[in-house]
């Protein structure tokens, strides 16, 4: 889900982490948080969710590089996930995602035009599929018309 | 005043329920209709939602799937008396998709406002947290053990068991621990519940803390769930504010709080040790057993780790004692299933129902055969992990012991079905591929096992060493069978083999010809 999120600075972080409750002050909460106010986690974030949590600079790499949620880059202004998982599947989201790539020029795992195509393990939605997210926004009974319309409302939105 | 029931279940809004709500609203405005709009969870009639009921002399009047577009000439019909309509489904309770099931957990799911505590208690809500907190632990802990109740994550261990280590275990910080994780594709009963009810989920949480020791829960829920994120946080705040979660339970001086945490993208923290490392902000790796977390979980403390469906039963084993829910079922499966109809269905959504149905009941009696109107090719019971059945083997009982005596797997009770358009060698080439990109990464067989099986599959298919890739593929995947220390890596395999002995022409099919 893309919402305004702040511009980075080093004291804007340490504030943030220094605000969190004590049962939340482990790493994968702090990068979350990080990541719900910036947007992103950007690199210099690593050094002071460190010293915050008195944990090395490895081991909060760790887990940033473990989770597909956390981000190591600016999000683009509209994000779509294709659910490319079993139920999905027996209802054609392979072809969706070719429609998808034919009408917008990149396949799942790329951006362009600031619309990031992603492919998702599952939405929950598997009698309803094929299942997208837009922005946040679940869709279900997919198809190619039905994407474009929710990615054309999410970029009105931002404009 | 008419009262109108709209679902704010994600998989109702995902095909437009928020916009018939905004829709009857305005009509009914325009109009000068006195309508109160009450945002339900889902029956789990899926394929008729946005399904829309009525409050009626005769019952709840059902009408679906119904669109914005629809709800003028339903108004002008006569819908708001429950009027015949082309949309219109009867009194819902009576519709026989719903009646032939035997809700426990889903018991209000549909019924009711979530997040309406009043609803909740009326429809017999807390009377089994207030049992809990009255009778000795040692009690409560044999109802659940009498039950019958086997965790319904898709280990189908004995709850009890886990229950009785956690309270004879000594510590003075013990912990309930719901996942949440829900990730299996073809299951989403886990979701619909915390939006539906979420109130049932919290309760037997609670009687779990107070009748093992715990004071404090945490549920885990992945991040694709943010509606059932944001409903649980406002029951939870609810229940706080009524006080029976946080200090002084229902004024008793006991202590029972929960925490809602969100997960980030990872499939493999369903597995309950690698939830509990992510739970402590760490990688989500699997830890080995032994230690059981029931002695060493979270933080190294006793804790109890539970599906969403399973804490969900307890309310009413307390309630009403055991007895009702070890009287349905069969065998050892006792009490009830939620079964998630997924896939290429004409009818799909959920069906809690005793063990002893069989595939055939649900595929076709419930399930009303394919969506596509082609031939049933194959479902996949169990999630990625699970099997894939041939159309030929529908006769099999849906329960744990007959299910795993076929090859197959019950798993959290999801069922996907397939039309002939499937390729089972693409199907089995994703078991791989998924196991790959989910993989925690401690075991070689699993890390290094998922991609080089994806390779293996590829040249199968491109006709490449066929015969000695094909006998290549089932040695790799005993090695990753034998060798991983959890089901991801363990039973990637089962759906691959099934693959390959139900629907060998698909390995073998001529070579395509790449311009």
């Amino acid at each position: 889900m893309v919402t305004s999120h702040q511009a980075w600075s080093v004291e804007a972080a340490t504030v943030i982490l220094q605000a969190m409750p004590a049962e939340e002050r482990l790493m994968l909460p702090a990068l979350q948080r990080i990541q719900a106010v910036f947007g992103w986690v950007p690199d210099e974030s690593v050094p002071v969710i460190a010293r915050e949590l008195n944990v090395s600079r490895a081991e909060v790499v760790g887990v940033l590089t473990y989770y597909h949620d956390l981000r190591q880059s600016p999000p683009p202004p509209v994000s779509v996930q294709v659910c490319v998982s079993e139920a999905c599947q027996a209802v054609g989201t392979r072809h969706l995602a070719a429609s998808l790539e034919a009408v917008y020029g990149v396949p799942l795992g790329e951006t362009r035009d600031g619309v990031e195509f992603a492919k998702v393990y599952c939405l929950g939605n598997c009698a309803l599929g094929p299942a997208a997210m837009v922005n946040g926004r679940l869709l279900g009974r997919c198809d190619v018309e039905r994407v474009g319309a929710a990615i054309a409302q999410a970029q009105s939105v931002l404009a | 005043m008419t009262r109108i029931y709209v679902p704010r279940d994600s998989a109702a809004r995902s095909v437009g329920a928020d916009e018939v709500a905004r829709a009857l609203e305005n009509e009914c405005g325009v109009r000068g209709i006195n309508v109160e709009i009450v945002r339900n969870g889902s029956r789990g009639l899926l394929w008729l939602e946005p399904l829309v009921e009525v409050e009626t002399t005769r019952g709840r009047m059902g009408y679906g799937p119904v669109t914005p577009g629809d709800v003028p000439g339903l108004i002008d019909g006569g819908f708001l008396e429950g009027a015949h309509h082309e949309l219109a489904l009867g009194v819902v309770d009576d519709i026989p998709w719903l009646a032939r099931q035997q809700r426990v957990s889903f018991a209000r799911v549909g019924i009711i406002d979530p997040l309406d505590l009043d609803a909740y208690r009326a429809t017999g809500g807390l009377r089994g947290l207030q049992r809990a907190l009255q009778e000795p632990a040692e009690e409560i802990v044999g109802d659940v053990l009498a039950s019958g109740l086997r965790g319904r994550g898709g280990a189908g261990f004995p709850a009890g068991i886990k229950w009785r280590t956690v309270l004879e275990a000594e510590s003075l910080e013990k912990y309930i621990c719901c996942n949440a994780d829900e990730g299996d594709s073809g299951t989403f009963a886990d979701r619909m519940l915390m939006e539906g009810d979420p109130f049932t989920l919290l309760e037997g949480m609670a009687i779990a803390g107070v009748a093992v020791g715990a004071t404090r829960g945490l549920i885990y829920v992945r991040s694709e769930y943010p509606d059932a994120i944001a409903t649980l946080r406002t029951a939870v705040d609810i229940a706080r504010v009524d006080g029976w979660l946080g200090v002084d339970v229902m004024g008793t001086g006991r202590t029972f709080d929960i925490r809602v945490v969100e997960g980030a993208g990872s499939y493999v923290c369903g597995e309950e040790t690698a939830m509990l490392e992510s739970l402590e902000g760490k990688r989500g790796m699997v830890r080995p057993k032994p230690p059981i977390p029931a002695l060493k979980g979270l933080f190294g403390q006793p804790t109890l780790v539970h599906n969403v469906l399973t804490l969900s039963a307890v309310p009413s084993i307390i309630a009403e004692g055991p007895g009702d829910y070890q009287a349905l079922g069969v065998d050892r499966s006792r009490g009830t299933q939620v079964f998630q109809l997924a896939g290429n269905l004409a009818r799909g959504g959920i069906v809690e129902i005793a063990f002893g149905v069989t595939l055939r009941e649900l595929i076709e009696d419930f399930g009303g055969g394919t969506l596509s109107g082609r031939p049933l090719r194959a479902v996949q019971v169990g999630g990625p992990l699970g099997a894939y059945l041939p159309a030929e083997a529908l006769d099999v009982s849906m329960d744990y012991e007959a299910l795993a005596d076929s090859g197959g797997l019950l798993g959290h009770g999801g069922v996907v079905a397939f039309d002939d358009s499937i390729d089972m060698a693409t199907q089995a080439r994703f078991a791989m591929e998924f196991c790959a990109v989910e993989s925690c990464g401690k075991c070689t067989p699993c890390r290094i096992g998922s991609t080089r099986g994806v390779e293996v599959i590829d040249k199968i298919t491109a006709g490449v060493d066929r015969e000695l890739n094909l006998v290549l593929l089932e040695d790799l995947c005993a090695t990753m069978t034998d060798g991983s220390l959890c089901a991801m890596g363990g039973l990637t395999p089962l759906p691959v083999l099934s693959a390959l002995a139900h629907f060998p022409e698909d390995f073998h099919r001529p070579p395509e010809v790449t311009p």
